[in-house]
């Protein structure tokens, strides 16, 4: 694989990552996460679209309208989300239950229209494809970690399989409940963030409004 | 009627659509700064989904569902795998002309809303109410409900959230945390408080 195509996989996860720094496709991030196997699947789903929807608006990018490329690209990617719908429901029932409506909602995840627009527009179709896949595992990595620290703090298993024998069955472990309620997915990913900026201070944003020192006259 | 308002009431509080169920969070993240301009989109967003929601609504009662073609003599046709192409599609057409309307009859509502409009189409929120409404099988005036107050529930949210971000400026904020990650911390405990609306049964 050459340089520049390893960068585009790469670059997403970490340095510039969708979710952490361009605030794109949070919707569903939050929703799935409180357990790792739906947390799984629907990264797994996500992947797969926004993969494959670069690959084939990049294929169709020179016969592309600019004036009506929005619905085409919005075609596209609805057609795709349908077959993954179609293809959960077939295989993976209970999942697909669970996920309810954020399947559907992957139409509307900015993530992949962003990529759409921002490059498989103006690039060959194999970095597009990459650059989707990128993209995806930057959301899915995130969506990853977030997962682990709701599942395992939250009900003490990791993938359904027992980690922290709860207080419930005779273990030791008091799960904390706040952290199958929504609101700890803020928390996370609030902090998961902070972390994040931390170690790379070149994603901290400037303050809009600074407080100024006091001095003596 | 009574179901009604009892439908509204927990699309507005218990259900909100943006603290519960994290629809529309990249608008609600992004365009919550100012509360004048958190206003506007929250109209402009409660005025498109109480249009789509019932309009998707009758899509689906009169084209997709299992035999809902049978005024046109195809009673065996099952077209419900189209719905997320269909709801998309009524979305961005609707909104499109709404804009359309609105530069024509009333400019300076356009002036005021037009750069929100197009944000529109892909706000998670609209779709999701629309997917919600298909989930939960609700009838035409149950769908009308459901979309004028989950859209005032979303306006409610990004109302206050922009009013907590106005004063949260001027706070000494940790500088990894400045920004974006001070603004999750703030949505999750604003999620916190409308679920004590949770107990709520009308």
């Amino acid at each position: 694989m050459s340089q520049t195509r390893k960068k585009l996989l790469v670059d997403p996860l970490v340095d510039n990552n969708p979710i952490a720094l361009q605030v794109l496709g949070i919707c569903s991030a939050l929703a799935v996460t409180s357990s790792l196997t739906v947390a799984f699947v629907m990264s797994l789903a996500v992947i797969a679209v926004t993969g494959f929807s670069s690959l084939f608006i990049s294929m169709l990018r020179n016969h592309i309208p600019t004036s009506i490329r929005i619905i085409v690209q919005m075609t596209i990617i609805a057609s795709l989300v349908i077959v993954v719908d179609q293809l959960l429901k077939a295989y993976a029932y209970e999942i697909s239950k669970t996920l309810s409506v954020f399947v559907g909602l992957i139409i509307t995840n900015c993530i992949v229209m962003g990529r759409a627009e921002a490059f498989a527009m103006q690039n060959k179709p194999i970095d597009s494809f990459v650059d989707g896949i990128g993209n995806g595992l930057g959301y899915g990595l995130l969506l990853m970690c977030v997962g682990v620290v709701r599942e395992l703090f939250g009900s003490g298993s990791l993938f359904g399989i027992v980690i922290l024998n709860p207080v419930g069955d005779g273990g030791w472990y008091v799960p904390n409940g706040l952290l199958l309620l929504p609101p700890s997915a803020f928390f996370i990913i609030g902090f998961l963030i902070w972390g994040l900026r931390v170690w790379k201070k070149s994603q901290v944003e400037e303050p809009e409004y600074k407080i100024q020192a006091v001095v003596d006259h | 009627m009574e179901n009604l308002i009892s439908l509204a009431v927990k699309a507005i509080f218990v259900e909100n659509l943006a603290l519960s169920f994290f629809l529309g969070m990249c608008t609600f993240i992004a365009v919550s700064k100012k509360i004048t301009t958190a206003i506007g989109l929250g109209i402009s967003v409660m005025i498109v989904q109480s249009i789509t929601v019932p309009a998707n609504n009758l899509i689906l009662t009169y084209l997709l569902k299992p035999g809902a073609l049978s005024w046109a003599g195809f009673p065996d046709v099952d077209l419900t795998f189209l719905g997320l192409i269909s709801y998309i599609g009524v979305i961005a057409a609707l909104v499109q002309i709404l804009e359309m309307i609105l530069d024509k009859y009333f400019p300076p509502l356009y002036n005021a809303l037009g750069i929100f409009l197009p944000l529109i189409t892909v706000n998670c929120a609209i779709l999701g109410g629309s997917l919600f409404m298909v989930e939960r099988d609700y009838n035409f005036s149950e769908a009308l409900t459901y979309g004028v107050s989950s859209g005032f529930g979303w306006a409610l949210a990004i109302t206050a959230m922009a009013g907590v971000r106005e004063k949260l400026k001027y706070s000494d904020i940790p500088e990894g945390l400045q920004g974006l990650g001070i603004t999750f911390i703030t949505a999750g405990l604003m999620a916190m408080a409308f679920m004590c609306f949770s107990g709520v049964k009308l």
